[in-house]
């Protein structure tokens, strides 16, 4: 039974793999390299460690601009979802934060906060923030009905309706704004590195793009999305976890 | 026998509180301009079940709402063993249309989730809980998530977190029309059951006329626009004849049929 998964999962990686050969074999583009050769280029980075070291570069404001996102997105959210006044004042900036052009902003965010890690997390933050706060909100706003009556005629407080029945009954929207807010804070952690100071992964995608080595390039362009799709595995693994029946969607529906 | 019915009757309008475990007195509610309860008054002998009965609209589920202090009314008063309700009370328990189970908590933590929001302690409410669980025959289900049940026994989970709190009066809001028809008629049957077995008052919402009839010992025939208690009945002598016989009792078909002849013209 939990065989067919992942072989269907192998079956998949192995056709994007092999058509990426197949184009690296043509080749579509002198700048497109094989699957094997961006796969021997990671294995040759993995050997001498600067993948490493680039990755302890990149992870800081990853980590960082996530955590934060994280925290103050949920906790944002939850008050958005909850008070239509909080929203009314609040809700516009999220949602000019998400459509505003990042890439074009940054050039103002390094003369307000420097090419240091603050405009890196930023720009991380503003990349994965707003579909966390945007979700978050408009889960706790659907929260169906009939629990939170339910919870108040068995003698719930405000607190117990928040803790035991809005949040777990907006979970699975908001680990689902998360999934969105960690691929977006990915990228974001890659443009910062691209657009402000070349350091950590994007200084390896930059400078062997400088040198044409593109193998080591889109190396480094899989290595970051490969880890992408293990942490965001990661963050179903503990929904499921927390939040067991969840998955099943809503008996009263 | 005329004779005794004049005394209780007397003794009931000079001391309502006595023997009324719920009392509404000129209950009225507006939506906007909408009047869904007007200058109701209704009296919940303890230890019965009161049906609400009526066509869609009439206001029944807004008085039970109003009882169970989910929704404020608008002007009249209502008490529940003598104490005015404000809102939700430890006296009170609800079972809902649509079960409202939490989807990720097991049988056992929703049968318990009454006690639980009591701060009563884990072991403790949890061996209350699996008390009612068997009670409603749900034993061996403890660790089975509401969607891995099926309507029926998802319903049992709500009567048994109601239990579970031991409120005095139980709030029933057409607990079985989610659940097909056969399930349906076995928890009418175990309904009985339970009215003369735990000693508490119930007042239980219902559209389906053979239902309220089969289940109450008082029937309120709630009519629309605007709300009012039009009928109070009370049948007298199946109710000890067996849940076998009462479906063909005489007195049970001849008031199945008095119902509909009152309630046909205010259905569309």
């Amino acid at each position: 039974m939990n065989n067919r998964p992942l072989l269907l999962k192998l079956l998949s990686a192995a056709l994007v793999f092999g058509a990426w050969e197949i184009a690296g074999r043509i080749p579509i583009s002198y700048a497109f390299p094989t699957f094997i050769e961006s796969m021997t280029a990671l294995l040759s980075m993995m050997g001498d460690g600067s993948i490493f070291l680039a990755y302890a570069e990149t992870l800081k404001p990853l980590v960082l601009g996530l955590v934060i996102s994280a925290f103050f997105g949920i906790g944002i959210g939850l008050w958005i979802g909850l008070s239509a006044r909080f929203e009314w004042l609040f809700g516009p900036i999220f949602i000019v934060m998400q459509t505003a052009p990042l890439a074009a902003l940054i050039p103002i965010l390094v003369m307000v906060y420097g090419i240091g890690l603050t405009s890196k997390v930023f720009v991380v933050c503003v990349m994965a923030m707003p579909v966390i706060v945007l979700n978050t909100s408009g889960a706790v706003r659907n929260t169906p009905q009939s629990i939170k009556d339910m919870a108040k005629s068995f003698l719930a407080s405000d607190r117990d309706v928040l803790v035991k029945i809005i949040i777990p009954a907006a979970s699975p929207i908001i680990f689902s704004g998360l999934r969105l807010g960690v691929s977006a804070g990915f990228i974001g952690a890659i443009l910062a590195e691209l657009k402000i100071t070349p350091t950590g992964v994007g200084d390896i995608i930059s400078y062997s793009r400088s040198v044409a080595d593109y193998p080591s390039m889109y190396a480094a362009i899989f290595s970051i999305i490969l880890l992408a799709v293990i942490f965001l595995n990661l963050l179903e693994k503990l929904e499921n976890y927390m939040f067991e029946g969840n998955n099943r969607g809503y008996v009263s529906d | 026998m005329a004779m005794s019915q004049i005394d209780s009757a007397a003794v009931k309008t000079a001391q309502p509180l006595v023997d009324s475990a719920v009392s509404v007195r000129n209950v009225s509610k507006k939506y906007g301009d909408v009047q869904a309860l007007k200058d109701l008054s209704l009296e919940f002998p303890k230890g019965e079940l009161t049906s609400l009965l009526g066509p869609s609209g009439c206001g029944k589920t807004t008085l039970l709402k109003i009882i169970a202090g989910l929704l404020p009314h608008d002007s009249g008063q209502i008490e529940v063993g003598g104490k005015t309700v404000t809102g939700p009370g430890p006296d009170r328990a609800f079972v809902f249309q649509d079960f409202a189970l939490l989807p990720w908590a097991n049988v056992l933590r929703n049968a318990a989730f009454g006690l639980e929001l009591r701060g009563v302690a884990k072991s403790e409410r949890e061996a209350i809980a699996e008390k009612y669980i068997r009670e409603v025959g749900l034993a061996g289900f403890e660790n089975k998530f509401p969607h891995q049940l099926s309507g029926g026994m998802r319903q049992r989970v709500g009567l048994a977190r109601a239990l579970s709190v031991n409120a005095q009066v139980l709030l029933l809001d057409e607990p079985f029309s989610a659940v097909d028809e056969q399930t349906r008629r076995k928890f009418q049957e175990d309904m009985l059951a339970l009215v003369a077995n735990e000693k508490k008052t119930f007042i239980f919402v219902t559209h389906s006329i053979e239902e309220a009839v089969y289940v109450s010992d008082q029937i309120a025939i709630l009519l629309p626009r605007p709300s009012r208690v039009s009928e109070i009945i009370r049948p007298t002598s199946f109710r000890g004849k067996g849940v076998e016989n009462i479906r063909r009792d005489s007195e049970y078909l001849d008031i199945v049929d008095e119902i509909w002849a009152s309630l046909r013209s205010y259905v569309e």
